[in-house]
């Protein structure tokens, strides 16, 4: 199948499974036995589709096969007998179901990877062979991951519902968390090599939208989507052409998806009316800083610095305070960045872009040999081959 | 759905216990009183356990069976106590567990049916 069919296909099921799980599960009663159905029906779909083409009506498709396969299960098993018997074919459910899904598939008492096994395969209809591509971990190992997690959420009693509002906040931040890994994961090993045989990226952006829209009074979750959706409108200017991570300063502007930032813009405007400052929300902020700069010269340092003190009140952080003393560089210059770096040397010694940030100071500050010795030690710390090489280049030509 | 929660005392909980002044103490006992007296209609029933070093472990595999001295894993964190509660689901047994006024770890266990 080409490419553009690839991701139709993705899209569709994206669109349909969490739907059909969420459906199957409230008329079952079953969480375990619903998230086989679906699996099944998608095995199915992923199998006929690409021959047949995409059908008119694909959740009804979808619908009929897992009717067809759960009478199956009854012939067998008889405690969902009853329930399944009264099942009306195929039928819409509330949107809310699906929020109850991921809830469940993102409940504190399961483990982070199976956290995020269960989010993809459940609401987003991925098989567990393409969660184990997408990983880079063995089939059968993202299978346990998905048996042991089912087994749990039946053993330890885990509700399939929407946490009580006094909940919410903690449980929310826990959902939000997992999406942003995916994101996060998608979007650092895209590069110019390969393409992903399943885009985590686009299943990050269809989760965040999905919380946004069933919870549109949460600005957290608007703030997260806002921030996938930055990162995703200046995607085109990040490698060159021959795979190689082009740095910001350096980004070919026009590249970027102008009114794609500005519709994550008004999101953050409007999220930010709701007065609930968020890490999302402030780490977007940053990003549309950037990302509203016309030009490198342009970007509003000093309200990045601003930003990035607040994010650190939230969610203190190494990392953030790493980043702050990027934008601390252009606004009281590379010494007093460089003197703020430093007081992380402790914690962030194995982080190869502490070095790599360090080296830069140095060179603006006119030490190259130790600047050298800095990207050195970088470099020892990154297997990523895009980040390699771009270091590489810089040992090279500096 | 019943459940049963294991209250695991550190050595640093103990060592804060013994070194509070008498009144302290018994305000923090008053605290433990006070969470059963609230739940009382989810706790089924519960026990507070003599310390580890009262314990007697008795291995019954293969050959005579070996009594030692202590509990059956050394570590510095020990049971010290549980409490069988019948709620709805695992977030209520969360919400209980999240409000205990006592010791610093509690594992919840459900109870096989």
């Amino acid at each position: 199948m080409t490419e553009p069919a690839h991701a139709e296909l993705a899209r569709v099921v994206r669109d349909h499974a969490g739907r059909l799980a969420a459906s199957l599960v409230h008329m079952i009663g079953d969480f375990s036995a619903a998230e086989d159905l679906v699996q099944d029906a998608i095995e199915a779909a992923l199998t006929h589709w690409p021959v047949e083409g995409i059908p008119q009506r694909p959740d009804a498709w979808l619908y009929t096969v897992a009717r067809r396969r759960g009478l199956d299960v009854l012939r067998r098993e008889s405690r969902h007998r009853t329930k399944l018997a009264l099942v009306p074919w195929p039928t819409e459910p509330e949107p809310d179901d699906r929020l109850r899904l991921i809830f469940t598939c993102c409940h504190p008492a399961l483990p982070r990877t199976a956290q995020i096994a269960l989010t993809l395969r459940v609401v987003c209809g991925l098989t567990t062979g393409q969660i184990a591509k997408a990983f880079l971990v063995p089939e059968t190992t993202v299978a346990q991951r998905i048996t042991r997690a089912k087994r749990k959420i039946s053993d330890a009693g885990i509700p399939y519902r929407i946490p009580a509002p006094d909940e919410l906040a903690s449980r929310l931040s826990e959902v939000l968390a997992v999406v942003y890994l995916l994101f996060n994961e998608g979007y650092l090993s895209s590069g110019g090599e390969q393409p992903q045989s399943h885009d985590l990226v686009d299943d990050a952006e269809f989760l965040a939208s999905l919380l946004h829209n069933l919870m549109p009074t949460e600005p957290e979750a608007a703030g997260l989507l806002a921030l996938i959706r930055l990162h995703r409108a200046r995607a085109a200017a990040r490698f060159d052409a021959d795979g190689g991570i082009v740095q910001l300063q350096n980004q070919d502007r026009s590249r970027w998806d102008r009114p794609a930032i500005a519709g994550a813009t008004q999101l953050i405007a409007r999220a930010a009316a709701f007065k609930r400052p968020g890490p999302y929300q402030l780490q977007a902020a940053v990003v549309a800083c950037h990302a509203e700069a016309g030009r490198w010269e342009d970007t509003d340092w000093t309200q990045i610095l601003v930003l990035y003190d607040m994010l650190l009140r939230l969610a203190p952080s190494p990392v953030t305070r790493l980043h702050r003393a990027v934008a601390l560089r252009y606004v009281a210059g590379p010494a007093a960045a460089l003197t703020e770096v430093d007081t992380l040397s402790d914690v962030l010694d194995d982080y190869h872009l502490f070095h790599a940030t360090r080296a830069e100071l140095l060179r603006d500050l006119g030490h190259a040999e130790q600047a050298r010795n800095a990207d050195q030690r970088a470099l020892s710390l990154t297997a990523n081959p895009a980040e390699r090489s771009l270091l590489q280049h810089r040992l090279d030509w500096t | 759905m019943k459940y049963v929660l294991m209250f695991v005392d550190t050595e640093q909980f103990a060592a804060d216990l013994a070194a509070m002044s008498e009144p302290d103490r018994e305000r923090a006992y008053a605290r433990v009183q006070q969470w059963f007296a609230d739940n009382h209609d989810k706790v089924t029933h519960h026990s507070h356990l003599m310390p580890a070093d009262a314990a007697t472990t008795v291995r019954l595999k293969g050959g005579p069976p070996l009594v030692t001295d202590g509990p059956f894993v050394e570590g510095k964190e020990v049971v010290s106590g549980y409490a069988e509660i019948d709620v709805a689901d695992l977030d209520e047994a969360l919400r209980l567990t999240q409000s205990w006024p006592g010791c610093p770890v509690v594992e919840d266990r459900p109870i096989a049916s």
